[in-house]
């Protein structure tokens, strides 16, 4: 099953070269501003390396993003700090914001500091989303469509065919509004140069959002200094785009559908979540067992007897859906679910077969399918990588596995990784028998030295090393990107594995807000826009009621 | 609503009275030993024969078989023993364990008190260790009754309520059944009828109902029969029958539909139309009647509203 964390690139290794690509342009925005010298003793010992940090441009220069959260942590000394860092993991474990590893809930560890992304900066990286979500949503319509990108020699016909997640069975299946990517994670990491770069896509059933709205909150609480000067774009408005998208998604003809969430139950590590976002969009959060298929449509169990459900917010994977089509011993999913779907009598989301989008070969071409589909150029290159299957790339990758980050195609949690600077010769030998043996079943990168956020460690701050999931949501005709994201923060030091099973932590994301009117500001949808023009009008309020002879009980 | 929730919420509201309520029957029962330390077997005895226990690990001698029964055994088996659901832990343990699963019906707030009792088991036993269980009951009563509180002024009274308070109502009864037993404890100074009252926060009550007169048969009457006070035997069964009512969209022109209704509501009117002398006279049996409706309409209420749903919630996982 796919769990939520996702494969992350990274390493970096004592012995390496360094990183052969070509330098590119520092965004302009980066540039300091400003020189303090006063900055707390917090930072005192804070060390640079060679990975781009988010706050400071050297000892004690600050990016000017960043200066109201150094204004905040100022105000704290190591004590109030550490006691901030042990209330926000106290406050996680009592509200049961946990995931589940080997049967145990953990707290996801949130650090203290909040990574900060400013507008301008937003602006790009979120095109730069929606345009992938565009690109890989037209891709999936292809693919399981006429095939024109293979006609046209833009992906060769063997990649797809190839991949794991490609489904025969989601061939004939048409979403109802054409979407099949109703929600994306998009992983980003920044360079060494301060670039965003994507370094995968994930279209099946990507998770994390939780923490992203779970982390605002915790962090709103635990450093209420920091939100008191700066405007952040809020983050909660998520699930209600969610489920407009999905009543959107709603099979024809249906005017009031029923969505419902499928859970593969209380002991999958996402399942906090599932359960925050079925709460939050008043839905039923189900199990397989609530659902049953009659007549080619799928109802769930209820005290009412029978109830028909219109769609499925599914997160469980493709094989566990459907046991007539897939895994026959899964008893996740609920039995005809997919031959209701083919039916247009359910629609399923995400759709089943969007693995193929993610396949990490396929990233490879996600530029070119940018170009093929949409006529536009990327806004944000990938990493570079290797197709081993070209005997080219082979070549040369297996002269170099112990310079470059090798990852099988099809992983994910950051399984099965090798990361050719850190890794023992041995290792890199078994590692070259497995890639001679299946070059299809490997890709490989570039070491990227993901870029640095100060975080609380012990009673110190220094820099660790972060990636980037945006969420975007598409509801057929837009596509929307929650600002910010999740940061995953990898904390063992020199670490660049950010996955939550391997020590992996979170920091709130804050995208700054542009200026704006004082009435419209902190709110995309202005719904309560006509209430306030009621309260605005003159009102006396009452005093609360103080009970009879209050006052003389008291002078006796 | 799903039914496998539905199940769940029933199960949350049993198993956060039994919580309370076993620590209420055990505070008496160890209170008395304290008092007189020689009837320690025999009334550790009785207690699990009221909580309907097997006894394990208690060693066989010529005695019989449970003879080294103490208090150890009852710490262990009915208040710490994670495992099992009818030991105080484990209630709660199992409580938490629902409203994990059925968290999108249950309110953050009540999830959030039973999460967090579930967070302090260990160190509220700790400190009971050090400074006797009597705190440990203590604090299970004030965090069920939080809890209660809580899903009180959090929950719309929509099927998830009912279906909570109607497994509380269940089990309320059930336990005020097994309270009363413990009358039959024995020593010297086995519990009183006052005794009763008190643990279940009734004196106060009853006294002023009764303007002070505390005989055996009035209190009798006011835990089986009184019909304004929400702890009294009667009170729960028509509390349930409510909530069956409201779900099953009321009567029908014939008698009662409901099998879990109609075991309720003749359970009830046994002990309506009975007087208390009557009902004294036969208590035993009269009691273990209530017991069998409340397990017989459990049975019943699965059949008909969590039909498919035949799994064990506790005792998985943390």
């Amino acid at each position: 099953m796919r769990q939520f964390h996702s494969a992350s690139l990274s390493a970096i290794g004592a012995g390496w070269a360094g990183p052969r690509l070509t330098p590119v342009s520092v965004n302009d925005s980066e540039t300091p501003r400003s020189y303090r010298s006063d900055v707390a003793d917090l930072f005192a010992e804070y060390p640079f390396g060679r990975a781009w940090d988010e706050m400071f441009v050297s000892a004690g220069v600050t990016r000017t993003s960043y200066e109201p959260v150094i204004a905040a942590v100022q105000t704290l000394d190591a004590e109030d700090l550490t006691a901030r860092a042990e209330g926000l993991a106290r406050a996680f474990l009592d509200r049961g914001v946990t995931f589940d590893v080997g049967g145990v809930e953990r707290p996801f560890p949130l650090d203290v500091i909040p990574r900060i992304i400013e507008a301008a900066e937003w602006e790009v990286v979120s095109a730069g989303v929606a345009q992938r979500v565009r690109a890989l949503e037209a891709f999936l319509a292809d693919v399981y469509g006429a095939r024109q990108v293979v006609a046209d020699g833009v992906v060769p016909q063997r990649v797809l065919i190839t991949s794991k997640y490609f489904e025969r069975q989601a061939a004939g299946i048409d979403p109802a509004n054409g979407v099949r990517i109703h929600v994306a994670g998009i992983d980003l990491i920044r360079d060494e140069h301060g670039r965003f770069r994507v370094l995968e896509d994930n279209v099946r059933v990507p998770s994390g959002v939780s923490y992203v709205m779970e982390n605002r909150r915790a962090t709103m609480q635990a450093l209420p200094e920091l939100f008191s000067s700066v405007r952040a774009r809020q983050v909660s408005d998520y699930p209600g785009r969610l489920l407009r998208a999905l009543r959107k998604a709603a099979p024809r003809g249906v005017a009031d559908p029923t969505v419902a969430l499928l859970t593969p139950g209380a002991y999958n590590a996402a399942y906090f979540e599932h359960a925050l976002l079925a709460r939050t969009m008043g839905v039923e959060l189900v199990e397989g067992r609530d659902l049953v298929c009659r007549n080619n449509r799928v109802m769930m169990r209820t005290t009412d007897g029978e109830q028909r459900v219109d769609v499925i917010y599914r997160r469980i994977d493709d094989s566990f859906m459907d046991p007539v089509v897939f895994r026959p011993d899964s008893a996740l999913g609920c039995a005809g679910v997919l031959t209701a779907a083919r039916a247009g009598n359910v629609t399923i989301a995400n759709a089943i077969g969007n693995g193929v989008a993610d396949d990490k070969l396929l990233y490879t071409y996600v530029p070119d399918l940018v170009r093929y589909f949409l006529n536009e150029e990327p806004i944000l290159p990938n990493v570079d990588t290797y197709r081993l299957e070209e005997p080219d790339h082979l070549a040369e990758v297996i002269d170099r596995l112990d310079e470059l980050v090798l990852k099988p195609v099809d992983g994910s949690g950051g399984k099965g990784i090798v990361i050719g600077p850190q890794a023992e010769r041995a290792e890199l030998e078994e590692l070259r028998q497995k890639v001679l043996a299946d070059p299809r079943g490997w890709i490989a990168q570039q070491v990227v030295h993901l870029s640095t956020v100060p975080t609380v460690i012990g009673d110190k701050i220094l820099p660790r090393h972060v990636d980037l999931r945006p969420f975007a949501i598409n509801d057929g005709d837009d596509v929307w990107v929650l600002p910010g994201g999740l940061t995953r923060v990898a904390l063992p030091e020199g670490s660049l594995v950010v996955n939550s099973s391997q020590g992996g932590g979170s920091k709130d994301t804050l995208v700054l807000d542009l200026p704006r009117s004082p009435f419209a500001a902190g709110s995309d949808e202005g719904t309560s826009e006509v209430v306030r023009q009621q309260l605005v009008a003159p009102m006396q309020m009452r005093q609360p009621d103080p009970g009879p002879q209050f006052g003389q009980a008291d002078q006796q | 609503m799903l039914s496998r929730i539905a199940e769940s919420l029933f199960w949350i509201g049993r198993y956060i009275e039994r919580a309370d309520d076993t620590a209420r029957i055990l505070d008496i029962y160890l209170q008395q030993i304290l008092e007189d330390a020689s009837v320690e077997r025999a009334a550790c005895q009785s207690l699990f024969e009221v909580m309907g226990r097997e006894l394990d690990g208690a060693e066989e001698d010529d005695d019989g078989p449970a003879a080294t029964i103490g208090v150890q055994h009852v710490l262990d088996q009915l208040v710490y023993d994670q495992s099992s659901p009818s030991s105080i832990t484990g209630a709660l343990f199992a409580a938490r364990i629902n409203a994990r699963s059925a968290r999108d019906s249950v309110s953050s707030e009540l999830w959030e008190a039973l999460n967090l009792t579930y967070l302090e088991l260990d160190e509220q036993r700790r400190r009971a260790e050090r400074m006797g269980p009597h705190r440990f009951f203590q604090w299970v009563r004030e965090r069920t009754a939080l809890a209660a509180g809580v899903a009180d002024s959090t929950m719309s009274r929509d099927e998830s309520w009912r279906f909570l308070v109607l497994g509380r109502s269940i089990e309320r009864a059930d336990m005020t059944a097994r309270l009363i037993t413990t009358l039959s404890a024995p020593g010297a100074s086995g519990p009183s009828w006052t005794t009763l009252l008190r643990s279940c926060g009734a004196y106060e009550a009853y006294l002023r109902t009764y303007r002070g007169r505390v005989t055996d048969l009035t209190a009798a009457e006011f835990l089986l029969l009184d019909r304004l006070f929400p702890r009294s035997m009667f009170f729960s069964l028509s509390l349930a029958e409510d909530c069956l009512n409201w779900l099953g969209s009321g009567a029908g022109r014939v008698g009662t539909v409901d099998a879990a209704h109609r075991l309720l509501g003749r359970a009830r009117t046994a002990m309506e139309y009975r007087g208390v002398d009557e009902m004294v006279s036969d208590l035993a049996n009269h009691l273990e009647g209530i017991q069998s409706a409340c397990a017989d309409a459990t049975l019943a209420l699965g059949t008909r509203y969590f039909p498919h749903a035949a799994i064990a919630w506790t005792g998985k996982g943390a």
